[in-house]
């Protein structure tokens, strides 16, 4: 039996690596998915018939249907603009599960070997930082926890926290099996303790990055815990996650403009020196049937979605309105910046639901060099991703971050709802630029407009 | 010796997780990063063996927790990356050209 279980375990660890490189593509990442779900359900059931379970059969069970079936209605609730803080939830479980395995192992005192016990320690600690900073940044997206806390000397104390939770830890693996179960409760709290001290001052806005680091951490956590089990499914597919986890926060942390060591130990809005340029010229205002006139007889229009045009709930009216290009000869696009939406791929997912196909989807780096073939931009709901400010203007907050050159298009066409600076408070240079019209309204509203003025055409 | 050939898989399971991501569209950042969120759900089977031998209330408890945890993380991120990559699809145009056998 040990023998088809490792067998099966093997199965599992390569449908993983398969699966996650499936999910690469989008024509292949449905499957790669659906790959990865059968190795874990294979490798879920074989473990029943595993020599080292004896007992509690039924009461694990339990607990497989409760936390299954929550999780899976409230996975299929979910309305796609909340997908960061759900992904943050569940990988604030898996974290938990880890740091919960390691807390068995370390209750048993049965270790044999020091470098088990330092990889129990270890896991131990990644694994509860990732569960509470995770539970952490699920409240503050859900909204349930609002801004952010800072306090004098916080860096310092956070220090603190964390030398007193790695001293407790080295405590632990230095005295074999004799430590006290008091030091292993303060061992556990502390850590927690650190996950939520080191969320707490971090933005919303930053919070992906945030999110990315943790799935990491609970891959190289679950890893750890693997080889203590002695479980190669485990160290395989936890350090998987981890490398591919820690590499997708780097990207991430680069789409937006921001190293990682800035995102954990600084504020948002401090980079920028000395007066921001003054904007020369003034918004000028269009109304929604000379826009649709523009966009019909236009052979090239690009759409710049942000997450505005999501709040709106404006993307399935956005589509139509794109079709009926479409059925005009009309080229359109899809320009998304790797920040548009609420972490990196967010908006391609919230275009995908109201049915954009994705080969008309383009990033950054694909539609830069067409704005200036292109007669229209459409600017819905986005603003600091467009604003030509991060090229021009070293005293912008937003400077060097890498921006779609909709300025550099023949007409620029902005769906605003009022004339204030927005969200991050920084004034937009292309709105004034002459080449730029503003289209005032809810983005709702105004696709429900250009959709009506293009039928009447 | 064990503890050299943990290392290397180690070492080797840190580079194919580094190398499959390299080459991904930011597109399918938000599944991928909600995908291998799912994968570290293996960490049900950890879970499952410590409840299975785990003695006393305490230890019993902990593993209970451990095990629904786990199980959270597996179904959820599962749910919502197949809802996610679900909707990803081509322009009739694409699957056309698809379907002639070209590009």
């Amino acid at each position: 039996m040990d023998l088809i279980i490792q067998i099966i375990y093997f199965i599992g660890a390569l449908l993983f690596i398969l699966g996650l490189k499936m999910m690469g593509s989008p024509i292949t990442a449905r499957k790669g998915i659906v790959w990865a779900g059968f190795g874990m359900l294979l490798a879920t059931l074989i473990t029943y018939f595993h020599s080292e379970i004896t007992h509690n059969y039924i009461w694990m069970t339990v607990a497989i249907a409760l936390g299954g079936i929550v999780a899976y209605i409230s996975g299929k609730k979910v309305a796609m603009t909340d997908m960061p803080q759900m992904i943050a939830l569940y990988n604030g479980m898996g974290g938990g599960a880890a740091a919960a395995i390691a807390a068995v192992v370390l209750l048993k005192m049965e270790f044999t070997n020091g470098i088990v016990q330092t990889l129990a320690v270890l896991g131990a600690v990644i694994g509860t930082v990732a569960f509470s900073g995770s539970l952490i940044a699920f409240a503050k997206l859900q909204g349930l926890m609002k801004g952010v806390i800072r306090f004098p000397m916080q860096q310092w104390v956070n220090a603190l926290v964390f030398v007193i939770t790695l001293t407790l830890g080295l405590a632990i693996i230095l005295s074999g099996n004799n430590y006290a179960i008091g030091t292993l409760v303060a061992f556990f709290v502390f850590a927690l303790a650190f996950g939520v001290m080191m969320t707490i001052p971090i933005g919303g806005a930053d919070m992906p990055v945030v999110i990315s680091l943790y799935n990491a951490l609970t891959g190289l956590a679950v890893g750890f815990e693997g080889y203590v089990l002695g479980n190669p499914a485990m160290m395989i597919a936890g350090v998987v996650v981890g490398s591919a986890g820690t590499l997708l926060t780097q990207l991430m942390a680069k789409a937006m403009n921001r190293p990682i060591s800035n995102v954990l130990f600084s504020n948002f809005g401090e980079g920028g020196d000395g007066e921001a340029q003054a904007v020369s010229g003034s918004m000028k205002e269009i109304d929604s049937t000379d826009v649709a006139v523009m966009m019909a007889f236009a052979e090239k229009v690009v759409i710049i979605p942000g997450y505005g045009m999501a709040v709106a709930q404006a993307q399935h009216k956005v589509w139509e309105m794109t079709k009926q290009l479409q059925e005009r000869g009309v080229t359109v696009k899809f320009a998304i910046h790797p920040v548009a939406g609420r972490m990196p791929g967010h908006m391609n997912v919230l275009l995908a639901e109201a049915g954009v196909p994705y080969d008309i989807i383009y990033d950054l780096d694909e539609i830069n060099e067409e704005f200036p073939t292109t007669d229209v931009v459409l600017v819905i709901g986005a603003n600091d991703v467009v604003n030509p400010a991060a090229r021009t203007d070293p005293a912008s907050p937003i400077y060097g971050m890498p921006i779609l050159n909709a300025d550099y298009a023949k007409n620029v066409i902005v769906v605003k709802r009022g004339k204030g600076t927005g969200f991050s408070g920084i004034e937009n240079h292309l709105f004034f630029a002459d080449n730029t019209r503003m289209l005032y309204g809810d983005g709702q509203d105004v696709a429900n407009d250009l959709v009506t003025s293009l039928k009447e055409l | 010796m064990e503890g050299f050939v943990a290392l290397y898989i180690f070492m080797l399971a840190a580079v194919v997780g580094y190398e499959l991501i390299t080459k991904v569209p930011v597109i399918l950042h938000t599944p991928l990063m909600s995908g291998s969120n799912f994968i570290h759900g293996i960490v049900l089977v950890g879970a499952m063996v410590v409840m299975g031998h785990a003695e006393g209330a305490a230890e019993t408890t902990i593993g209970f927790i451990a095990v629904l945890l786990a199980a959270g993380n597996a179904v959820g991120g599962y749910v919502v990356t197949e809802r996610m990559l679900e909707m990803f699809k081509p322009s009739d145009k694409l699957k056309e050209s698809k379907n002639k056998g070209g590009h």
